[in-house]
């Protein structure tokens, strides 16, 4: 690991490396405890009232990392940070395809002819499995939870973000969709090499991942870290061992 | 410029230098600023018209010159001078059958504008109006085969097969007396378009008519008459984009349309005027038995806009939809909506109006239901949505309902809201700037009209959209 002082080039998350952080919970600073330690690919399980509360908070402590702390949403995401929803936005009127095309344009590394783009498109729905009939309705409209979790996949592989936040993007899913989500993820990992930090409630949405590295945090304070392997561990016993960390550290 | 065009500057206009361009009006005839008979004299005697013709206008004049200025309601229209408003403006050219024989400074206009694609586009016939003539006016053969007329009123009034029918309609669903700008749009109407297609004849592609203004201090009087018969179908689509000036200019057209038993009439608008306009627009619409009246509506631009296209649902079964949307800017204040009368039996009527108001721009939706004492199961629904995007801009909605059948069935709805915070931070975390992200809010709320509009006029109101929204974000 070689950490970096500054510089807007994400290389994956070894690359990563968090700094000056000033997000706060409860007007006590948060997510040092992780930033001393980590600048490793992540994955944080959370209990319901863990610090990072909203996107923003993540957003801000990612945007250190990459030295775009004061960029605005748009910046960061053309930077490479691409922040999944646990409710994506409903947009009307606005048709889901020509919003595609509009935010791969945004994106000059991945010009394309519009037969290409349509290919592509088509391609990630299969793997998706999603209906063709997706792509005529507008953005995120009438979508059930989990076609909106499949939405929001298929950005994900159509952006190739360098880091991806994915943020309980498995809340509300029944099995299938939790299925197709994860090999959304895998395909991400598959063919772009970027890094991902999965905030989630439950461990399912793992199964198929190799994790390299487990981060628990309660309200706002890393209580655990480990290899993938940690992850198994809470499978086992659970999160109450995580809260009585916890307490035991003041949190 | 002159002080005197300074001095009568009503409107601080923002940059729209795409559709600003102006060219010379040399050659061009114009007449004093005044209004008397003469002028009217003038003017028909140009038109070289049947007697009945110019005693209408000289009527009207009179009508005119004994209404009252302004409404007790509405946009103040205090800033028109109609002393000093230029009434027809002539252009040099006579009509043209083919786009090589238009002016080049005409041409180049239009082909700003995009005209000759969309005309090239499978549109049957483009009759497009610079300033108070038609200069271009073309029409797909396969049209005139089946007996569809499409012309101007004063060719028709040319023609012994049709000035009876121009005589027969012109006038009736509007009377000069309607009000003040009605008497004045009779007594000096200029221009625009005769349509009349025959019994059971479905016109396959839409036709389009473009108007302009082009002339300092000009009004617009065009008057569009169209005739569609029993069982027949017609698309008529009519376009507007004016030019920047900077004295007021005034628009005051009337169209009238005739749909008889069992016929279909689609009416699309997209108006862009300029925005020191003031856009005092009368539109009727008379159904027959069975008949479908359909108004697509965007308007955009004007510095003030009196505009309620009204339906007549005189026939039973007869029913009409309309749909519109009106984006009010700085320093315009656009008072729109639409009524419906529903005398017959068995009457639908649907009204759905969106508005978008920015930078301190007004907007007023104004609508009136009227279901007659025979109208039976008459059902009707109106529904208002509105989007602001700031909070120095105004909406308002002033729904109006008089219903004198027991059995009629009569709803509405007004919802006003504006573009969340979340909505923007979330399309901007896929990499839309802030005024992008807002420009696609607006866009999507504008869609279900655009949707209704060919393709080549969807465009043109998305970028339309795009143009008002721009410098939107401090």
């Amino acid at each position: 690991m070689t950490p970096r002082t500054g510089g807007r080039k994400l290389c994956g998350a070894d690359e990563l490396v968090f700094y000056d952080i000033t997000a706060s919970f409860e007007e006590r600073t948060i997510f040092t405890d992780i930033l001393k330690k980590t600048a490793e690919r992540v994955f944080i399980p959370l209990t319901v009232g863990g610090g990072i509360n909203t996107l923003d908070d993540f957003a801000r402590v990612l945007a250190c990392g990459a030295d775009i702390t004061e960029d605005s949403a748009d910046k960061r995401s053309l930077a490479g940070i691409f922040l999944s929803y646990q409710a994506p936005v409903e947009v009307p009127g606005v048709p889901l395809y020509s919003y595609l095309r509009t935010i791969t344009q945004k994106r000059p590394e991945l010009k394309m002819t519009a037969r290409k783009f349509r290919a592509r498109v088509g391609e990630i729905a299969e793997q998706l499995d999603m209906d063709s009939s997706f792509i005529t309705r507008e953005l995120n409209v009438g979508f059930s939870g989990g076609e909106k979790k499949k939405i929001e996949m298929l950005q994900l592989l159509l952006l190739q973000p360098k880091l991806a936040i994915l943020d309980e993007t498995d809340s509300g899913l029944d099995v299938d969709a939790l299925s197709v989500v994860s090999r959304g993820i895998e395909a991400y990992r598959a063919s772009c090499d970027g890094a991902l930090l999965i905030i989630t409630h439950n461990t399912r949405i793992l199964e198929r991942l190799s994790v390299d590295h487990t981060h628990v945090m309660v309200r706002g304070r890393l209580v655990a870290e480990g290899p993938g392997s940690l992850i198994d561990d809470i499978d086992a016993h659970g999160f109450e061992q995580f809260e009585v960390a916890a307490q035991a550290a003041g949190a | 410029m002159s002080e005197k065009t300074q001095k009568r500057t009503q409107v601080a206009d923002v940059d729209r230098s795409l559709y600003d361009f102006i060219y010379s009006e040399e050659g061009y005839e114009r007449y004093d600023d005044g209004l008397t008979p003469d002028i009217v004299r003038a003017i028909s005697a140009k038109k070289d018209e049947p007697e009945w013709m110019l005693n209408m206008r000289l009527a009207a004049l009179e009508t005119y010159h004994t209404k009252e200025m302004a409404p007790n309601w509405g946009p103040s229209i205090a800033g028109l001078d109609m002393d000093h408003i230029s009434t027809y403006v002539s252009p040099k050219t006579k009509q043209a059958k083919s786009w090589d024989d238009v002016p080049d400074d005409i041409k180049n206009t239009f082909e700003r504008l995009g005209i000759p694609e969309a005309e090239r586009e499978s549109l049957a016939g483009v009759g497009a109006q610079y300033d108070s003539e038609i200069v271009y006016h073309n029409m797909r053969e396969e049209v005139s085969k089946e007996g569809v007329v499409y012309t101007t009123i004063e060719d028709a009034l040319h023609d012994p097969q049709w000035e009876p029918v121009v005589r027969k309609y012109f006038g009736t669903l509007i009377p000069p007396a309607d009000h003040k700008f009605a008497a004045l749009h009779y007594a000096v109407w200029s221009g625009g378009s005769f349509v009349y297609v025959p019994e059971g004849v479905t016109v396959a592609y839409p036709l389009q008519s473009y108007f302009r203004l082009n002339a300092e201090g000009a009004g617009q009087f065009e008057h569009t008459l169209i005739i569609v018969e029993k069982g027949a179908d017609l698309h008529f689509i009519e376009g507007c984009s004016a030019p920047k000036y900077y004295e007021a200019n005034l628009h005051a057209g009337a169209v009238e349309l005739f749909v008889k038993d069992g016929a279909r009439l689609r009416y699309s608008t997209i108006e862009n005027w300029s925005k020191n306009m003031y856009n005092l627009n009368t539109k009727r619409a008379r159904v027959a038995a069975d008949a479908k009246m359909e108004w697509v509506s965007g308007s955009f631009g004007s510095h003030v806009s009196y505009l309620y296209p009204t339906t007549i649902l005189q026939g039973d079964r007869s029913s009409c939809e309309f749909t519109g949307i009106t984006f009010a800017g700085a320093t315009q204040d656009l008072d729109t909506g639409c009524k419906v009368i529903l005398n017959g039996a068995n009457t639908t009527a649907s009204v759905d109006t969106k508005s978008i108001s920015k930078d301190g721009g007004c907007n007023t939706f104004r609508s009136s239901v009227v279901i007659g004492r025979h109208a039976q199961n008459a059902r009707a629904s109106v529904s208002c949505q509105s989007l602001m995007l700031d909070d120095i801009s105004r909406s308002d909605t002033i729904p109006a309902m008089d219903v004198r059948n027991a059995t009629a069935s009569v709803g509405h709805e007004a919802t006003i809201g504006r573009i969340s915070d979340d909505t923007v931070l979330y399309l901007m975390s896929r990499g839309c700037s802030e005024a992008e992200a807002r420009t696609m809010v607006v866009g999507g709320f504008a869609n279900p009209v655009s949707k209704e509009l060919p393709l080549e006029y969807a465009v043109e109101m998305n970028n339309l959209i795009k143009l008002e929204m721009e410098g939107a974000i401090g």
